[in-house]
């Protein structure tokens, strides 16, 4: 395989429902990434967009046709990815074997949605869809539901009090905000900073025990990155980020993962998947945007990739050593409680920002020092799809 | 290739409040709700089979928003129940007020029924779902 590098990022800010159109949005965040990459839409060979439910956001189907014709990018192969929140990675994941294999030298990856345009009702209603509709749907699950059950699951499988447990999540509710008050395409820029521990535990319950605090946010957004082969990427920038090690894994409905819940076993195949192929290990990482739908996602998270004990990740957040200046960095970027999670382009937004963090290009607040290896994490559904990737820099 | 037990199969014992599965003639594990292959050797040969509605509450949650076209079923508890053969089942825990669902409920034993989801425009029509009820 040929090596692949990130030579150019775009992402527009993340929203509440907003006025512009997935093929706009999509737009905007392309049409950045190609030109910090020094290229021209016509040098782009193909497109992988990810996109989970664009048909119930603005019933459009086929966006990545129009999205791609949109920007100019005429006549050339166009995909949509669909793996529920991880619809970027996997775009981005294909993209990258595009390149590597020698195929194309230059190709376009992102993802868009405009999940807060939805509206609450049909958000829950659709996002329930990633749930096994047969067995799981009828009974009322909701994403949620999902994590609040495995919240209780956690509490009980580890023997951790649940009010501790809940203090723990809100820990990371309290970092997650930190840092995304300060990100400016972040959908909570500027805001809940400084929220209180009490605030997280008493804001209005979704599904116990999570209250509104636990969860992300419904945003709108996208986000673009170009991928070119080495010996491209070494003309286009003298500072290539290099996609070094990817892994993928896939799972059945949330009942049929009993013998590891509340771990994720697919992240775990996943992710050593990504290590090994980078030649890497947890401790080798710097910093990494991770899959924080729910607070208690965090954790499990941040166990499931190796860089905490199960059962211990809450003490990590609690000690500081899930923060900057920590163990490993999780989430600089505010993650999805803060930045925002539009489904679709979430794994996109997370190569953005460990494109920038390696670059040293973030606000001074929230760049990780030194920062040479990162790693995303994006989970898709119930555990139904997990992508890992990991990526350094190349000068 | 037929698949041995389909939803629909399942879906009518279930309103009946029975649960079908599959045994496995390789390994002999269990595979609850069906599928296509064995769920631990991923074996074909496969025999549909009954299992009992009995077991233990894993784990639950109450839910207070709900999806759009199911706002009159809040607030309502959801569980996920070991049954005594060992499958995990999703389904609804009544009998109980859902806000005042505890931790205590983990580990207790339920006996199952069931109830119709009408379904939506997205759904492919109704469903039953287990609903269940403490023992004890």
């Amino acid at each position: 395989m040929k090596k692949v590098a990130v030579v150019g990022v775009g992402e527009t800010k993340f929203t509440g429902p907003q006025f512009k159109t997935e093929v706009e949005l999509f737009a905007e965040a392309a049409t950045e990434a190609i030109t910090e990459s020094n290229l021209k839409p016509q040098d782009i060979k193909a497109l992988f967009i990810g996109n989970a439910l664009g048909d119930f956001d603005e019933g459009q189907g086929m966006v990545q046709a129009y999205a791609a014709e949109n920007i100019g990018c005429l006549y050339v192969p166009a995909n949509r990815y669909e793996g529920a929140c991880a619809s970027a990675s996997i775009a981005i994941r294909d993209a990258f074997m595009w390149v590597a294999s020698g195929y194309y030298d230059i190709v376009l990856a992102g993802g868009i949605e405009r999940a807060a345009t939805m509206g609450t009702g049909l958000a829950t209603r659709t996002f329930a869809m990633f749930s096994d509709a047969r067995y799981e749907y009828p009974a009322g699950v909701t994403f949620p539901a999902v994590f609040a059950m495995l919240t209780h699951l956690y509490a009980d499988n580890y023997k951790i009090p649940l009010q501790k447990l809940r203090e723990q999540m809100a820990r990371v509710t309290m970092q997650s905000y930190r840092h995304g008050a300060i990100n400016p395409k972040g959908q909570f820029y500027g805001k809940n900073a400084d929220i209180s521990l009490e605030k997280v535990l008493n804001s209005f319950v979704v599904c116990s025990p999570l209250t509104l605090h636990d969860c992300c946010p419904f945003s709108d957004g996208a986000a673009a990155v170009v991928l070119a082969s080495e010996r491209v990427a070494k003309k286009l920038t003298d500072k290539p980020v290099y996609l070094t090690g990817v892994g993928q894994a896939s799972c059945g409905p949330l009942g049929n993962q009993k013998e590891y819940l509340p771990r994720i076993r697919a992240r775990e195949i996943s992710s050593r998947q990504a290590y090994k192929m980078a030649g890497k290990e947890p401790q080798d990482i710097d910093l990494c945007e991770l899959h924080d739908c729910f607070s208690i996602a965090s954790l499990i998270a941040a166990e499931g990739l190796g860089f905490f004990e199960y059962g211990k990740a809450g003490e990590a957040w609690e000690k500081g050593e899930a923060d900057i200046g920590g163990k490993v960095a999780i989430n600089p970027s505010g993650g999805l409680k803060s930045k925002g999670h539009p489904i679709g382009a979430t794994g996109a937004g997370q190569v953005y920002e460990i494109t920038r963090q390696l670059r040293g290009e973030v606000e001074p607040g929230r760049q990780v020092p030194d920062a040479r290896t990162g790693m995303t994490d994006t989970l898709g559904g119930d555990g139904g799809t997990l992508v890992n990737m990991i990526f350094e820099r190349g000068w | 290739m037929e698949q041995k037990l389909y939803f629909k199969d399942y879906n009518e014992a279930l309103k009946q409040n029975r649960i079908l599965g599959l045994k496995c003639h390789s390994c002999g594990a269990l595979t609850v709700p069906p599928k296509m292959a064995c769920r631990q050797c991923a074996g074909f040969d496969l025999e549909v089979t009954e299992v009992k509605g009995s077991g233990k509450i894993k784990t639950f949650t109450t839910v207070y928003v709900a999806a759009e076209g199911r706002e009159s079923e809040i607030p309502y508890i959801l569980v996920m129940v070991e049954l005594d053969e060992g499958p995990w089942l999703m389904g609804n825990l009544e009998g109980i007020d859902p806000k005042t669902a505890t931790m205590a409920l983990i580990g207790r034993p339920v006996k199952m029924g069931n109830k119709i989801f009408a379904g939506d425009k997205y759904s492919a029509g109704e469903a039953a779902r287990p609903v269940f009820s403490l023992v004890e």
